[in-house]
């Protein structure tokens, strides 16, 4: 069992009569990639701040290693921010923007300039020291916001959104790097991110936030194939959230028909959601699905074609490599195994909205 | 056709316009070299003789250096305390905020006149005019101009730059010296300069605070006036002129460069 590093222990901070965390329970692992994922408003940039020291919380406590660090202000705090903006200094050069901690630290010249050099190395960008933060690119000035965090050698990096500015090919390649980093550098990453794809790729733990509530934490496969609810399921990646009623185990009722599935222990006749992946969904000839259904449309997305199919008034969304035209009479089948059951929300802080 | 002479008359009117504002000051400043001693009107041919009186006048020469103390330490105090103005006011609510930049804007808009015989009516209450009372008329008036230079560079002001200041081991001044003041460098400056021209060309508001005896150029000005316009005046008014155009030149200077620099560089975040 990893060490706890930080603990969040009933954190709830509110701005005005906004209630933004409320009783805030949340542990992080040494040397783990963590991330806070939700939709904007949710709390997760928040709850960074916090563990930054950006912001007091009204009530609960930081912990970290054990000891109470919640009014330590975030110059005493042994973490280090990258932030959504660079926030680089714009008046100085990468050199003087990466040795800013250091110099602060008292560090002799000669070692600080081997660390500004090993940084700089580190983000792949030797050779910039004279350079000025205006006259890079904005995914190098993100790498120098890196790389001038992590030379103070921190025991946990913070990550607000750091890629949110880039475009897809460079996002991505950050993707990797950033996995590279925390792989060489060995400390806590807890990175804040709205794109559920950048948290299935980089993360060991993924943390689902909406409204200022955690709505699941755990691996990403997890995440995206045992969604705890249809917030979770909704959120990362697409789905097809149906009403449905659990019959008894392993079958589950919706629109009328009767789908196999596997889940148990839900009681009988208890109404649920349930969770298709638009990937798990085959369409088949209409005798041989489950349901029988009509195409009405069809979009060329690259790796695969995505298809909404109309059956029992509900648009089914379904991603196929082979094209079905719109128009077309099909049927749906799925895999019991592809099947996911959650209980409906229990109070209405739990409730989310469901999109159409 | 229509379009041509569309343009030209835009020009003519455009001409005009200048010929208006800049015609008296250009017969200024060709008077200050006009040789002719009686009649002004008739050029009499090029002499330096009216500068070579004016450095020569310990009146005038003791009310330049009196301007330009008076113009220099107004405007070094107004800039320090209009920047602090300004970066109390980073951390203040919308309101409070408002209210402070409506209170500093109040000089600016308030009639000179009123301003100067209030300050007196103050000083004159309280202590003597001396020169200290011209110095703290002058920064009265003259703080609303740093303020309106120096708060929108405030507001561009990316606060997160602060943030990771601290985030990398920054106590509140050292972050405050090293990253926010430099951030806000440029505005400072051209906050200074345009205080400095301002404190300079004041008449008003020095006019009625000022102690008997100390004349800043624009009460000399007048006071000679009233015994008649001497050569020298033009030639003086000549070098004012000048001064003030240089202070202007560079503000502007610097402002296209910021513009220059931040069109560049793509939209500020």
């Amino acid at each position: 069992m990893a060490k706890k590093l930080i603990e969040l222990i009933g954190i709830t901070k509110s701005f005005g009569d906004k209630t933004i965390l409320d009783e805030m329970d949340l542990f992080m692992n040494e040397n783990r990639f963590l991330t806070l994922l939700g939709p904007s408003g949710c709390g997760k940039t928040t709850t960074l701040r916090i563990i930054g020291g950006f912001e007091t919380p009204d009530s609960g406590q930081v912990l970290f290693e054990g000891a109470d660090i919640t009014n330590l202000p975030p110059n005493k705090r042994p973490f280090n921010t990258v932030f959504q903006k660079y926030a680089l200094f714009t008046h100085m050069n990468i050199e003087e923007n990466i040795a800013f901690g250091l110099k602060i630290k008292n560090k002799s010249k000669d070692y600080i300039k081997d660390k500004v050099k090993y940084a700089l190395k580190l983000v792949n960008l030797d050779g910039y020291e004279k350079r000025m933060p205006d006259s890079l690119s904005g995914g190098q000035q993100q790498r120098i916001a890196i790389a001038r965090a992590i030379v103070n050698e921190p025991r946990v990096l913070l990550l607000d959104e750091p890629l949110g500015a880039l475009d897809l090919k460079l996002r991505q390649d950050m993707q990797y790097e950033l996995i590279r980093l925390k792989n060489e550098l060995g400390i806590t990453f807890i990175y804040v991110t709205h794109d559920q794809e950048e948290a299935l790729t980089m993360s060991d733990t993924i943390v689902v936030m909406n409204k200022g509530y955690i709505q699941q934490i755990g691996t990403p496969e997890d995440i995206y194939n045992e969604p705890q609810n249809a917030f979770v399921a909704d959120f990362i990646g697409d789905s097809n959230i149906l009403h449905g009623i659990m019959i008894e185990d392993c079958l589950v009722e919706i629109f009328g028909v009767k789908f196999r599935c596997v889940d148990e222990g839900f009681g009988k006749n208890k109404p649920v959601d349930v969770v298709m992946r638009p990937e798990d969904i085959v369409l088949t000839e209409p005798e041989k699905g489950i349901i029988k259904g009509k195409v009405s449309s069809a979009i060329f997305k690259g790796v695969h074609y995505e298809m909404e199919v109309e059956a029992c008034g509900f648009e089914w969304l379904v991603h196929s490599t082979v094209l079905a035209k719109p128009g077309k009479e099909v049927g749906i089948w799925i895999d019991p195994f592809n099947i996911q059951i959650m209980n409906k929300p229990e109070s209405e802080d739990e409730e989310i909205f469901i999109e159409e | 056709m229509v379009k041509k002479v569309k343009g030209a008359a835009g020009k003519l009117y455009l001409v005009l316009i200048l010929l208006l504002l800049y015609v008296p000051i250009v017969i200024l400043i060709v008077s200050s070299f006009n040789a002719s001693e009686k009649n002004k009107a008739v050029w009499g041919g090029f002499t330096l003789n009216a500068y070579k009186e004016l450095i020569h006048d310990e009146t005038v020469m003791s009310a330049l250096y009196t301007t330009l103390l008076l113009a220099g330490g107004a405007s070094l105090i107004a800039t320090v305390l209009g920047t602090l103005v300004c970066i109390g006011m980073m951390s203040m609510k919308k309101y409070s905020k408002s209210f402070i930049l409506g209170v500093t804007q109040i000089p600016l808009l308030n009639s000179d006149i009123v301003t100067g015989i209030a300050l007196m009516l103050l000083f004159t209450r309280f202590s003597e005019l001396s020169f200290t009372t011209m110095l703290v008329a002058h920064v009265t008036f003259i703080i609303p101009y740093v303020v309106l230079s120096v708060q929108p560079k405030v507001v561009q002001l990316n606060l997160s730059t602060y943030e990771a200041a601290l985030d990398l081991g920054a106590s509140h001044l050292y972050a405050m010296w090293k990253v926010v003041l430099p951030e806000i460098m440029p505005g400072i400056l051209s906050g200074f300069l345009l205080a400095f021209t301002m404190s300079l060309d004041d008449f008003s508001v020095t006019y009625f605070t000022k102690a008997p005896g100390i004349h800043t150029m624009s009460t000399m000005i007048n006071a000679e006036y009233r015994k008649g316009i001497q050569t020298e005046i033009y030639a003086l008014s000549t070098i004012v002129f000048v001064i003030v155009l240089f202070v202007l030149f560079i503000i502007n200077r610097r402002s296209e460069k910021v513009a220059r620099f931040e069109a560049e560089s793509g939209v500020e975040m």
